[in-house]
């Protein structure tokens, strides 16, 4: 019995330790060395290093009752983690590696031992952490229910405003940023105030959460985003961004904006319809070069036309587009569906590059000089003005998918989603239903393609690969396929968060790799899961306000 | 009058021969029982009647037109809706989700009207509803309206199935096993809604059936397949006493050690 | 809609509007294809030798398609599922052999020993793609076997990334050039030696391939597996271990395929399985999936195809640069026999591997 625990808690030890090797020979471990998150010493990677610790701990002690198991159990794995860590930076100081492997460097050696190399101080340090972070975890673990969450859903929170200070910082009144944040990352006083305050504002949460009525009622009504007043305050800060966050930050916003609009395309498709497409950079690839070529003088029959002329005929070219991709597969399964839409997409991204059609499609250099919109005199030229633009875009199409999801069209998908056979049986005709989808979805598509080669101002078939649509793909997967908040939360964090930390872009696909595997194995329905139905939640919502009175009532009785 | 009518069906997977020149006339108001023993072509029947699967040869006429070959969803329209032997419910939507779904023939408004949601929208939306909330109460599961169909208990996943069927508002409604799986209590139930779905709703039942108990006690005409061919017809106590019924049923019963003593067509019914 | 009349039903087709114009489309471009062949032979810009020297290069490509192929065709009889990541299980194999390879020549091993340090590298190749493809199987797939089809499809995408950028991060993101092969230069009649050295070591894996499947256990416990999955089960066959045995067979069939590509095409990168694992996909699907001589015919016929093609197509229309659209044939033919013909030239042939 003993045995078997002990072997379990190295095992699951030693499996942190290889992940941590491969976060390290990557190259994602070093690239974070330089950027600290709090005072001199807590670096990114530093950080993720401990993680990796905590969750070794965690996985270990998670299957035992109390903290007397936990905590040994937790501390033995993050042990055997931290050797692990040692043993590859012993390997890195006496052994040459880098003819082979990019990131062996010294430097990496020193990052996995917390900054002592690989000596016997190095060893001393690197074991310490791990029992303390072995012992934090099997503690916190211990701490009765929400206290756990409050304090790790802290200290993310704490660990992002320091990887972000660069955004923030000048975006804060002077005064406190320069209280919150020293030369790089949180100063040490600014960490424990922002730790303390979300500390307070996630205690708070669960608090309100304990309180209301049922667990189920409080997870249906998202109500404070349900009121119009909250409403009209979240969109007053959303119209908002461009006159507060500054050039770069508008840039960020624009092009999550444009990964939104196409998350949102490509939800009525992989989400509401089940039909998973991999192809779905083609509609953004029609609708970019639409408006390309309609509006360029560079290319076609040079002739120009008005961005408000070009945008709708652009909409409707991918609209085509959905219909001509949609038509073939309409009978294919799943697998077959994914790999056709991918070649798709792949015959639209290589003929746009090939000097076949160079003439029309300006071939491996692309389109420049496309227009700008006008609204009367007022010309929309930079980020910030185009950030309206986006804005209504995705408003429009967020409204567009509520509305269709709540319809018989939508019930229509869902159905196909569930059980293709049935809904037929049910008479649901499945060519119109799977093509409506394709093809407003692509619209989607298309409007985000217009836009973003009328903001760039130019358009390469390098923009157009396949890892747009994974990219896609992963922030649905993430956010949670089918869920629209999921979109949000999705972009911002696989699109927004990698362009705004610069040493990520090289990773970037990586962590899409991980996030679909991940999110598949441990939270297949995303972060923010789809609500079953919306009037599945109001009915709940009523039932608890039901229930409410009775529970109060036989608690006094 | 006939609602249903097969005439020479056949269907065969390569060279397996599913169903060979089967001949069914279900009568309007019916409740017609196909049995026989596994593999003796009764789901195929199930799957050419809607559409799934095209006949080789021969013609099935529902209510006097040609329906061989038809779009299943069109099949479903003209009025035969269906049950499945291994319930195929919608899993992660509500009940009422599912039964709103198989409304989807008889809600009329567009697209626009769906965007702006116009008071044709609401109006129909409305209309579905109710209907869909009539239907599961009239099969028993009022208040369960908005529980996931996979959370449903295996009867109410049974009966659930039955609302979905009822929204397509049929005229024939095939149901493939409806007791498998049930307790005899939930089987008493089952029969007891089956009358009551000929009864108050008028509509024609076919059913496959293994149980005989069952299949004694509701139908008024038993088919019996056998191999693909029909091999017995005719009202349930004609049938049971038919030699080759008892052959095809015991022939494997025999082989078993059970005598025709103790074969299961119970008469009691 | 259409509805055929009943009398006239034959082979289970219902034909509506959708279909007829799919069937448009491809008619089209047959067309298109059928008289762009015709235009070229025409105007006669290539020489009977320019066509054959097409033709043995494109059998060489194909070849290696083939071998790739296998591996799809074997995960897909055995899981009914296509391994997405196979064409970077491919890649894991060439580009780590690469440093192998490159060892060996600056020790000057490759020189006086070119035989053996081919034979090291191709087993060395096959060993790391083997153990890829193992990994992957163990931590993407299996946790979610019995989960609904779109979800190991994800995880398989997101596994074809994962590793494509762990082999970036890991050795650069730059092009490296295999070493030649001494004895392996040069032409033997109208072959280029490397080119016989691919068709050899293709043909022996795949001898070795079917007197695994045929004379050992675990090919039988496979075999079973494919046949169907929960008779075996009850027969006593581990079917976990068949499974990883596929994937094992099937990743040291890649691996071995890196080693022979980088022969021909010496270069190999990061990004290189992509495009060889999409293509040995449709050679697999064009033979019938889960069928393996389809698999290996379905390979040839594709690299033939893809090798003739641009020039015997497009040439015929003026078209610029018409080697530029040698991807954009191999993907139409993918789309094009996905659409009409799913189960392949051969058939799908589920579970069939004992005919062959």
């Amino acid at each position: 019995m003993i045995v078997h625990t002990v072997r379990r808690a190295v095992f699951i030890g030693l499996v942190t330790g290889i992940a941590a090797w491969h976060l390290s020979l990557v190259g994602l471990i070093p690239a974070f060395a330089q950027r600290r998150l709090v005072g001199d010493t807590v670096t990114f990677s530093y950080a993720l290093l401990v993680t990796l610790l905590v969750l070794a701990a965690y996985a270990t002690g998670r299957r035992y009752p109390g903290a007397t198991q936990r905590i040994p159990w937790g501390m033995l794995s993050a042990l055997s983690a931290g050797l692990m860590f040692f043993l590859l930076a012993l390997v890195l100081t006496h052994l040459n590696l880098r003819q082979i492997l990019l990131n062996a460097t010294p430097e990496l050696a020193r990052v996995l031992t917390f900054g002592s190399g690989a000596t016997i101080v190095g060893l001393v340090r690197v074991l310490l952490i791990s029992l303390l972070s072995g012992l934090f975890t099997g503690a916190l673990s211990a701490l009765p229910y929400p206290w756990g969450r409050v304090i790790v859903s802290a200290a993310l929170m704490t660990l992002l405003l320091g990887l972000l200070r660069d955004v923030l910082g000048p975006l804060l009144p002077r005064g406190v940023t320069s209280f919150l944040y020293g030369p790089a990352g949180l100063s040490l006083a600014g960490a424990l105030v922002v730790f303390l305050l979300a500390a307070a504002l996630f205690a708070l949460r669960w608090s309100r959460r304990a309180n209301g009525v049922t667990a189920r009622a409080a997870a249906a009504v998202p109500s404070t985003f349900r009121q119009p007043v909250t409403r009209a305050v979240l969109l007053l800060i959303l119209a908002s961004v461009p006159f507060w966050a500054g050039l770069f930050l508008s840039n960020v916003a624009d092009f999550v904006g444009f990964y939104i609009l196409m998350g949102l395309g490509l939800n009525l498709v992989l989400g509401f319809a089940g039909l998973l497409d991999l192809g779905y950079v083609a509609f953004f690839a029609v609708g970019a070069y639409t408006m390309a070529v309609l509006t360029s003088p560079e290319v076609g029959q040079r002739f120009t036309l008005d961005f408000w002329v070009a945008l709708p005929i652009a909409v409707v070219a991918t609209v085509f587009a959905g219909l001509l991709v949609g038509l073939p597969v309409l009978r294919m399964r799943g697998d077959y569906l994914a790999i056709a839409t991918l070649g798709f997409g792949e015959i639209v991204r290589l003929l746009v590059l090939s000097d076949w059609l160079k003439p029309y499609l300006g071939g491996a250099q692309g389109v420049t000089r496309i227009a700008r919109p006008n609204i009367a005199s007022w010309r929309i030229d930079s980020p910030q003005e185009f950030y309206f633009l986006i804005l209504v875009s995705c408003l429009f199409a967020w409204f567009l998918s509520i509305r269709l999801r709540d319809s018989r069209l939508g019930r229509a998908w869902f159905a196909i989603r569930e059980d293709e056979h049935v809904a037929q049986a049910m008479g649901i005709n499945r060519v119109t239903a799977k093509l409506s989808a394709f093809a407003i979805g692509a619209s989607f598509g298309g409007l985000s393609g217009a836009l973003f080669a009328s903001l760039v101002g130019s358009v390469v078939p390098a923009s157009f690969s396949l890892l747009v649509s994974i990219n896609v793909v992963a922030l649905l997967v993430l956010g949670g396929m089918g869920s629209l908040p999921g979109v949000l939360v999705g972009a911002l964090a696989l699109v927004g968060i990698p362009e705004l930390l610069r040493e990520f872009q090289e990773y970037r696909l990586l962590l899409y790799g991980m996030v679909l595997i991940a999110m598949m194995l441990f939270r297949p329905a995303g972060l923010f899961p789809e609500r079953i139905h919306r009037r599945e939640l109001e009915e709940a919502v009523e039932e608890a306000r039901e229930i409410a009175p009775a529970e109060i009532a036989t608690g006094r009785g | 009058m006939v609602l249903l009518e097969t005439s020479h069906l056949t269907k065969r997977f390569g060279g397996l021969v599913a169903l060979r020149n089967v001949d069914l006339a279900v009568e309007e108001r019916a409740i017609h029982s196909v049995i026989g023993p596994n593999g003796a072509g009764k789901t195929t029947l199930f799957n050419c009647i809607t559409g799934f699967l095209i006949p080789d040869t021969g013609d099935i006429r529902f209510s006097g037109s040609s329906i061989a070959g038809l779009r299943p969803d069109l099949v479903a329209r003209l009025g035969i809706a269906r049950t499945y032997q291994n319930i195929r419910l919608f899993r992660h939507l509500s009940a009422l989700d599912n039964v709103l779904i198989a409304l989807h023939p008889h809600i009329h408004y567009s697209l626009l009207d769906a965007i702006l949601r116009t008071p044709r929208f609401r109006r129909a939306e409305q209309a579905a509803e109710r209907e869909a909330r009539e239907l599961l109460a009239f099969v028993g599961l009022a208040g369960k309206e908005f529980l996931t169909a996979t959370n449903l208990p295996y009867g109410d996943q049974r009966r659930l199935e039955i609302a979905r069927a009822l929204a397509l508002r049929p005229k024939l409604l095939l149901l493939d096993e409806p007791t498998a799986g049930m307790n005899p209590y939930e089987t008493e139930e089952m029969i007891r809604l089956i009358r009551r779905l000929r009864g108050e709703r008028g509509i024609t039942i076919l059913l496959i059936e293994h149980d005989m108990k069952v299949v004694m006690n509701i139908s008024d005409v038993v088919t019996v397949l056998d191999f693909g061919e029909k091999i017995a017809e005719g009202p349930p106590e004609e049938v049971r006493r038919d030699p080759r019924v008892i052959e095809a049923y015991l022939g494997r019963g025999a082989a078993s050690g059970l005598g025709p003593a103790s074969m299961p067509l119970p008469g009691e019914a | 809609m259409t509805i055929a009349a009943p009398q006239r039903l034959t082979g289970g087709r219902r034909i509506d509007i959708s279909q007829l114009i799919v069937w448009g489309i491809g008619g089209l471009l047959l067309t298109i294809v059928f008289l762009g062949s015709i235009l070229t032979l025409r105007a006669g810009h290539y020489s009977a030798a320019q066509w054959r020297d097409f033709i043995v290069f494109g059998i060489a490509q194909g070849a290696i398609y083939a071998l790739i192929a296998l591996g799809y065709t074997m995960v897909y009889g055995v899981l009914r599922m296509i391994n997405f990541a196979h064409g970077e299980v491919f890649m894991s194999g060439a580009m780590t052999t690469f440093f192998l390879a490159d060892y060996l020549n600056r020790s000057g091993f490759l020189k006086s020993h070119p035989w053996v340090s081919l034979i090291a590298m191709l087993l060395f190749s096959g060993l790391v793609s083997m153990t890829v493809a193992v990994l992957v199987e163990r931590i993407a797939y299996r946790p979610l076997r019995g989960a609904p089809r779109l979800v190991p499809l994800i995880t398989a995408v997101g596994a074809s990334f994962f590793l494509q950028y762990t082999f970036r991060g890991l050795f650069g993101s730059g092009v490296r050039a295999y070493p030649a092969i001494p004895v392996l230069q040069g032409k033997l009649w109208v072959f280029q030696k490397t080119q016989i050295a691919v068709f050899v070591g293709v043909l022996i894996t795949l001898v070795l391939l079917v007197l695994f499947l045929q004379r050992t256990r675990a090919g039988l416990a496979i075999r079973a597996v494919a046949e169907d999955r929960e008779a075996a089960a009850l027969m006593g066959v581990d079917v976990d271990r068949a499974i990883v045995t596929t994937f094992a067979v099937g990743g040291f069939m890649a691996g071995i395929a890196g080693v022979l590509y980088a022969l021909v095409f010496i270069q190999v990168q990061f990004f290189m399985g992509f495009l060889p694992g999409i293509k040995a996909f449709t050679a697999a699907v064009l033979g019938g999936i889960g069928n393996l001589p389809g698999a290996a015919v379905g390979g040839l016929v594709l690299g033939v195809i893809e090798s003739i093609g641009p020039s015997l197509f497009f040439d015929g229309y003026g078209i610029r640069a018409a080697h530029q659209l040698k991807d954009v044939i191999a993907f139409t033919i993918l789309v094009l026999i996905l659409i009409f013909r799913p189960t392949g030239l051969l058939g799908e042939r589920l579970g069939g591997e004992e005919r062959l």
